[in-house]
């Protein structure tokens, strides 16, 4: 990585800015900074990359996400209503005679049941994923650099000056190999 | 605010190792560069020559179907036997030809099978359009399509009387409506992260705004990543069963009935297998012309067309042993009309659609097994639109012929089909393409941010010390 100094960009005042930021051009660059600072005690508020990268979750040490319980929940819902409202309609309500099979004919109603099961399934997650990322139309994109969804991979930690010592924090990340460092106005 | 490093950066850019999935090497922002391109840029000729032909389709397509709708459906050629044709062999043609974008996209993603990537999307707006075009057909064979609501069981002043949950065609309408919804979200959560990376390379104006709206205020932060792809997974492992559902369920319209050369058990996995078989002949189709069209070829390289064909050769060898096996079934059962049926089927008036299928399904694919068939992209050409054709045969094989010639010799009709019918399959076709040929303009065809992880993989399983081949050398 080239000697150039990346303070350079430390103009901006401390007061307006929370965050600092540091952007780098490889992945690889960015999963080891990650795990150094991590290693020193600091916390990293997000990492901005522009498709997933392998190792990085571990990296940061996050949860393994609860999706999948609302897929169970919504899928047992979504069976239960399927088949007992089937079961209401063709044997409580109005019950017909087709060909004289029995009112009850369950076995007939697994396949609605499935796709009931699997929509609301889908649907739900889906949703639950929307809400908790807050991600809906027309919410602003919070952008930790103008290339973070392109071919940049940025760390950002939460600035607060009486809480670490930016110059350990930025030699860090310069020696990590951050191709640029900034403090930002990010509300993340 | 800018570092004076990045005046350097756009010389740095990052060169991950070999991929063996793509041609070249490209790095990060040229992936975007090469799948945004033609989304700015103005049309070729091919382009509109193409858009052209499939628009008048479609409208073709709309003068039928709405002469059809204000006259009757008179104006098709059904006749008491045979109450299914044209529309029933279009519609399970359709549904066929949509189950390879799940399969592509959530059964390849479980068996983590990269060559997908840069098929996926392409392969899930196929789906799409493809079940659209199914949907349109049992729509309009209703005759009066204003009143289809009444499949749905909504509380009713007619007692109310509920759907029959007992019947096919009902699990049909749940059946495909899912498959559409699931399809739909499927697609659309796969492309928000490539709609952030368009609206950030967008300059101020409509553009922005509309990728902006659909990328929901995507900005690439990690912990939205892990739980999105945990949704991915979750929403491929429902799909992956849905998929096999919907064309079981499709098959059981006729295994269910007591028609000879329906009412059989093979119908479900040979409808199944059959769907993947079409469905990746019109996947090769369109990608073939897509990826000269648009200039894909690093993408969508030469051994994701024979990835395509290995799948297309296994498919079809099931179709084919499938045809044998319900030949041997109905000589073994030793049922009179069974058989009949099949004698019927091979050497009745419509010997011709029989052997004509058996020649593009059971037969053509088998040339797969050359490498340098699989390899020539005229030869996959030609064969893709081989495998259209037959499945359009089966399907009209398996309706027709069981009906024209079923229990009683009273009932024994020819059917022909009407320029009408011949038209709204045109226009079928049409609206397909018109679609597809939309969505290569409008939408990022290729999965701009699965292309980088893919690289990503590859990268990281280089540091940790799994043999990649080929280049590893980084700037």
């Amino acid at each position: 990585m080239g000697s150039s100094p990346a303070s350079t960009s430390l103009e901006i005042s401390p007061v307006c800015s929370e965050c600092l930021v540091a952007t780098y051009a490889e992945p690889e660059a960015l999963l080891a900074a990650v795990r150094t600072l991590r290693a020193h005690g600091f916390k990293i508020y997000d990492v901005y990359t522009p498709c997933p990268v392998h190792g990085l979750d571990e990296a940061m040490g996050l949860h393994r996400s609860r999706l999948p319980w609302v897929t169970l929940a919504a899928g047992v819902l979504g069976l239960i209503s399927a088949i007992s409202f089937q079961f209401y309609a063709a044997v409580f309500d109005w019950s017909l005679n087709v060909g004289g099979k029995p009112d009850n004919s369950t076995l007939a109603f697994v396949p609605i049941t499935f796709e009931i099961t699997v929509l609301a399934a889908g649907l739900a997650t889906a949703a639950a994923f929307l809400l908790r990322s807050g991600l809906f139309p027309g919410a602003p994109a919070r952008l930790a650099g103008p290339r973070v969804t392109d071919d940049e991979f940025a760390v950002a930690l939460r600035w607060r000056s009486s809480v670490f010592e930016t110059g350990e924090a930025r030699r860090l990340l310069h020696d990590s190999g951050a191709i640029d460092i900034r403090q930002a106005v990010m509300e993340l | 605010m800018t570092s004076p490093l990045r005046a350097t950066h756009a010389d740095r850019r990052v060169r991950l190792p070999f991929r063996r999935w793509l041609d070249g090497d490209p790095s990060l922002a040229e992936i975007t560069d090469d799948v945004a391109r033609p989304l700015n840029a103005w049309p070729g000729r091919g382009w509109f020559m193409c858009f052209a032909a499939a628009f008048t389709a479609l409208t073709v397509g709309a003068g039928c179907v709405s002469y059809e709708v204000a006259t009757g459906i008179g104006v098709w050629g059904l006749n008491k036997t045979v109450g299914w044709a044209f529309d029933i062999t279009n519609f399970v043609f359709w549904i066929g030809i949509g189950h390879a974008g799940t399969l592509i996209s959530a059964i390849l993603l479980l068996f983590r099978q990269r060559w997908r990537t840069s098929i996926n999307r392409s392969a899930e707006a196929m789906t799409i359009f493809a079940v659209l075009c199914a949907a349109l057909f049992p729509l309009i064979h209703m005759g009066r399509p204003w009143l289809a609501f009444f499949v749905i069981p909504y509380p009713n002043s007619r007692g109310p009387l509920w759907v029959n949950f007992r019947s096919p065609l009902l699990w049909d309408v749940f059946a495909i409506n899912t498959y559409l919804t699931i399809s739909l979200v499927f697609w659309y959560v796969g492309m928000i992260p490539d709609f952030a990376t368009l609206r950030d390379r967008s300059g101020a104006g409509i553009k922005k705004t509309l990728y902006g709206i659909a990328s929901l205020g995507w900005n690439g932060s990690l912990r939205t990543w892990s739980r999105y792809e945990t949704l991915s997974t979750v929403l491929a492992a429902l799909a992956t069963p849905l998929v096999i559902s919907v064309h079981s369920i499709v098959s059981m319209d006729f295994a269910v009935s007591i028609l000879p050369g329906w009412h059989t058990t093979l119908f479900p996995p040979y409808f199944v297998a059959g769907a993947v078989y079409s469905g990746f002949g019109m996947v090769l189709t369109l990608l073939i012309l897509t990826r000269s069209l648009m200039h894909l070829e690093t993408y969508i390289t030469i051994r994701h067309l024979e990835a395509m064909a290995k799948v297309t050769l296994l498919t079809g060898s099931i179709v084919g042993f499938s045809y044998a096996t319900e030949f041997f079934t109905a000589w073994l059962n030793g049922t009179l009309y069974e058989q009949a049926t099949f004698y019927y089927r091979a050497t009745g008036p419509y010997a011709w659609c029989f052997w004509t299928m058996v020649a593009c399904n059971a037969v053509a694919p088998q040339v797969l097994w050359l490498r340098r068939v699989r390899t020539s992209v005229a030869a996959l050409f030609v064969l893709s639109i081989l495998v259209n054709i037959g499945m359009w045969l089966e399907r009209f094989v398996i309706i027709v012929t069981s009906l024209h010639r079923s229990y009683l010799p009273s009932t024994w009709v020819m059917y022909r089909p009407t320029i009408i019918e011949v038209g709204t399959l045109v226009g079928s076709f049409g609206l397909f393409f018109t679609c597809f040929l939309l969505f290569i303009r409008l939408l990022p065809m290729i999965a701009i941010w699965e292309i980088k992880a893919d690289a990503g993989v590859e990268a990281h399983g280089e540091l940790a010390g799994i043999d990649v081949p080929g280049d590893l050398a980084r700037v």
